[in-house]
């Protein structure tokens, strides 16, 4: 047992100055065994993982606890043997890959970066290490993939670049940090599959990071769910997903959906109705002939991959971005391309919701300025009129109105996207796009907005242009779905339909790339079909 | 020396000087340009700070230059900063025409040394304190415009601009809502460059003759007419020249404060 023990932390707690992250916590990894670890973004799973390997966050420190690595207790290790145990124990393979390579030098070059560190290697044995793994991990055109640049591949192959970099010093240990959250559903089964591959065949232990159930459990032998620094509940994968003993893990398990659809009634009445629309940006056309129809009172998923042209199509619709040909109608008039074109109440009719809340507050305007703009603005109201709309708007996005005079610095990542949501209801709209407003948001606060929206619909008798990468969640959504691929529309109906029975092979392929629950789930991916 | 301990001087140091220049009248113990003593008087025999060349109490004269070089450098700073950051928002909203045209004439504006561009418009325009503070506002707005207009091209780039777009909000409200709000630490610290470069300038303009005319002084032109004492192994030249300095330091040791405040998280109540 203890020969194979890779990792072990034992009742580790990690301070800052100001609070705790990680409240004795214990994990073990074991060869060959992948340990998944759940949480939402804050709940230390990243700290935990890097502690693995005596990395911490600049004004974190370990307070109590050990840390035991390959035999070693890395607690007691000074800075230069912390440093050797890094080189050759263990790798971590981060979230975003386009950040993680420098621009400026060859893939091959920096795969190889550890090993030419602590020998001298010719540039020719280099090549032939990175070769080998580049091989083992499907890369196309093994040979020459190397002598690229980062810009030149696609975001999946950089990804999988990384893996190699990661299995380059033959490590006992992997880090996995979110290492799919960045791609595209397609793109993301094949770079499961490897990891999952990798894992076995190098016979090394792992820890999967992730926010999504689904994916953690296709990757992980066991799971460990995190909450506010400390460990909620762990246990077999197996075990975790089909008797979560909390309340919090029943409720993750729960968010993956029983696959049951919306029950929004939309009426048939059109209210937009966008006709064989061309987008384009100098040359480049973003998207092509695309029509949609947005019935009054129900909610249409744009669903599609990134760079499919859906926040083009949205942008274009709100009159950010004027469409060169085709036609867009609200009721009865036709909406000039640009927004500078359209009246006072065209502009207020059409809502537009962005997906980081960051950029779309003002850090220097408070939640009452921001929420109060389109009163004053699009009703004139001010005083004690416009206090009593404030006041009723916070009621809507179920914040308190104390929260009036805050600025967004001191908002979570929910709570300013409820303002945004505020600020776009005190127009009085009849429609809101929201451009992937949840896809920064954690699984369970995605799932507020979401309940929060499907009650504005009914109340404020709203129509959501709901564009999302996220098909899972326009399933539960939305009441027709709208897929696009490189720039057009492939299917447009109801969403039942659309998922029961997709007609175009792509909606086909997406959906059955969506991480599943399911035992076997990823297994069941032959090499061929992802 | 602690940030604290440089504000409070720094404020003392200007708050002295500021009081000297408002209460210029009540303070001096002569009329600044009369003949009350005699020529080049040493200190405490004419006057508190001796006479200058015509008998001139020195210390009237220091407290009214000190009053003209107030006044010029602040109209004029707080005029550039006007020209400089409206011009770079119009600019940084447009990306058209407009960035172009003010882009090109502010090149041309920095291209020539500004000595030499004062020189030539007050010969034309004729000296006097309104177009001296109004060459000086426009040729410094230029350094304000290059600061401020990367950012103003970031802000306008923000999301909260688009949702203002999207609304049809007008140009004073991205102006004084949007944009300028997130300016403000990066402009602090270029305002009080701009007051001590100001103050600088004014003061050398005097110094050239173009500046402030005679019988009236400031700081700069206190040192031109006493210049020539300094061959005589005299010191009051330094005086007004040391004012000069102790302004300019101030004046950074306060900017300084203000940044590192600024600088720090907007507000969260």
């Amino acid at each position: 047992m203890s020969g194979n023990r890779i990792l072990s932390i034992d009742n580790l707690r990690v301070e800052t100055r100001t609070g705790v992250l990680l409240d004795d916590v214990s994990i073990h990894v074991d060869r060959g065994e992948v340990l998944g670890i759940i949480g939402e973004s804050g709940a230390g799973k990243s700290t935990l993982a890097l502690s693995s390997i005596m990395l911490f966050k600049s004004g974190c420190r370990p307070t109590s606890g050990s840390i035991t690595l390959c035999g070693q207790s890395l607690m007691e290790l000074g800075t230069t043997e912390l440093e050797t145990i890094r080189r050759t124990k263990a790798s971590y393979v981060a979230q975003s890959a386009a950040a993680a390579f420098n621009p400026f030098y060859r893939l091959e070059d920096q795969v190889t970066e550890i090993p030419a560190m602590a020998q001298k290697l010719t540039s020719a044995q280099r090549r032939r290490m990175a070769v080998e793994l580049f091989e083992e991990l499907q890369l196309p055109d093994p040979k020459n993939f190397g002598r690229r640049y980062p810009h030149q591949v696609s975001g999946g192959q950089l990804q999988r670049a990384m893996i190699a970099m990661a299995l380059i010093n033959q490590p006992d240990l992997i880090i996995f940090d979110e290492p799919t959250t960045a791609l595209d559903v397609t793109t993301q089964i094949e770079v499961l599959r490897l990891i999952k591959k990798v894992a076995s065949t190098h016979n090394c232990g792992a820890l999967y990071i992730s926010h999504d159930l689904a994916v953690v459990s296709q990757m992980a032998d066991r799971i460990i769910v995190m909450r506010n620094g400390k460990m909620v509940e762990q246990g077999p994968t197996r075990q975790l997903v089909d008797h979560p003993q909390t309340e919090y893990a029943k409720r993750l398990v729960a968010h993956q959906g029983d696959g049951s659809y919306a029950s929004i009634d939309g009426s048939d009445a059109t209210l937009l109705d966008v006709r064989n629309v061309d987008v384009g940006y100098g040359g480049v056309a973003a998207v092509k002939d695309a029509s949609i129809r947005l019935g009054a009172g129900s909610v249409l998923a744009l669903v599609g991959e990134s760079g499919s042209g859906k926040t083009t199509l949205a942008r274009s619709i709100a009159g950010l971005q004027p469409a060169r040909t085709g036609e867009i109608r609200m009721r009865e008039s036709v909406l000039a391309p640009l927004v500078e074109r359209r009246s006072f109440d065209q502009r207020r009719l059409i809502q537009y919701i962005h997906q980081l809340p960051d950029l779309a507050l003002n850090p220097r305007q408070s939640i009452r300025d921001v929420v109060g703009r389109p009163l004053s603005y699009f009703h004139g109201l001010r005083g004690a009129a416009a206090e009593q709309r404030l006041r009723e708007l916070m009621d809507a996005i179920e914040l308190p109105a104390a929260y009036l005079d805050r600025y967004p610095a001191s908002l979570s990542g929910g709570q300013k996207q409820r303002v945004c949501i505020a600020r776009s209801l005190a127009a009085k709209p009849d429609i809101l796009i929201c451009d992937e407003i949840t896809s920064a948001l954690d699984p369970l606060v995605e799932e507020s907005i979401v309940k929060l929206l499907t009650r504005l619909i009914k109340d404020e008798g709203l129509s959501i242009l709901f564009i999302t990468h996220n098909l899972g969640l326009a399933l539960r959504f939305s009441h027709k779905t709208a897929v696009m691929q490189a720039g057009r529309i492939v299917e447009h109906g109801d969403t039942r339909a659309v998922f029961e029975q997709p007609q175009s092979d792509y909606t086909k392929s997406l959906i059955r790339a969506v991480p599943q629950l399911r035992e076997g789930w990823l297994d069941g991916f032959s090499a061929n079909a992802a | 020396m602690s940030s604290k301990l440089t504000l409070t001087v720094s404020l003392a140091v200007l708050a002295t000087m500021a009081a000297a220049a408002i209460l210029a009248p009540v303070l001096a113990p002569f009329p600044p340009n009369e003949m009350v003593h005699a020529a080049f008087d040493a200190p405490g025999v004419g006057g508190v700070l001796g006479a200058d060349g015509l008998g001139r109490d020195m210390l009237s004269r220091i407290l009214y230059a000190t009053r003209y070089t107030f006044v010029a450098t602040l109209i004029a700073t707080t005029l550039a900063c006007m020209i400089g950051v409206s011009l770079a928002i119009i600019a940084g909203l447009s990306k058209g025409w407009a960035d172009i045209i003010i882009g090109r004439a502010v090149d041309i504006l920095m291209s020539i040394p500004q000595i030499i561009f004062a020189l030539i418009i007050l010969a034309i325009a004729g000296v006097s304190l309104t177009t001296l503070i109004l060459t000086m506002a426009v040729l410094q707005s230029s350094t304000y415009y290059r600061v401020t207009r990367p950012i103003a091209g970031d802000l306008a780039a923000m999301e909260y601009v688009e949702v203002g777009r999207l609304r049809g909000e007008r140009l004073h409200w991205y102006l004084f809502k949007e944009i300028l709000p997130n300016m403000v630490p990066s402009l602090l610290a270029q305002f009080g460059l701009g007051l001590s470069s100001a103050a600088l300038f004014i003061s050398s303009l005097s110094f050239l003759g173009i500046g402030i005319q005679p019988p009236a002084a400031d700081l700069g032109g206190l040192v031109r007419e006493n210049a020539l004492a300094l061959s005589t192994g005299r010191l009051t030249p330094l005086i007004p020249a040391f004012c000069i300095a102790l302004f300019c330091l101030s004046v950074n040791g306060i900017v300084d404060w203000l940044v590192g405040r600024f600088s720090d998280k907007p507000d969260v109540k």
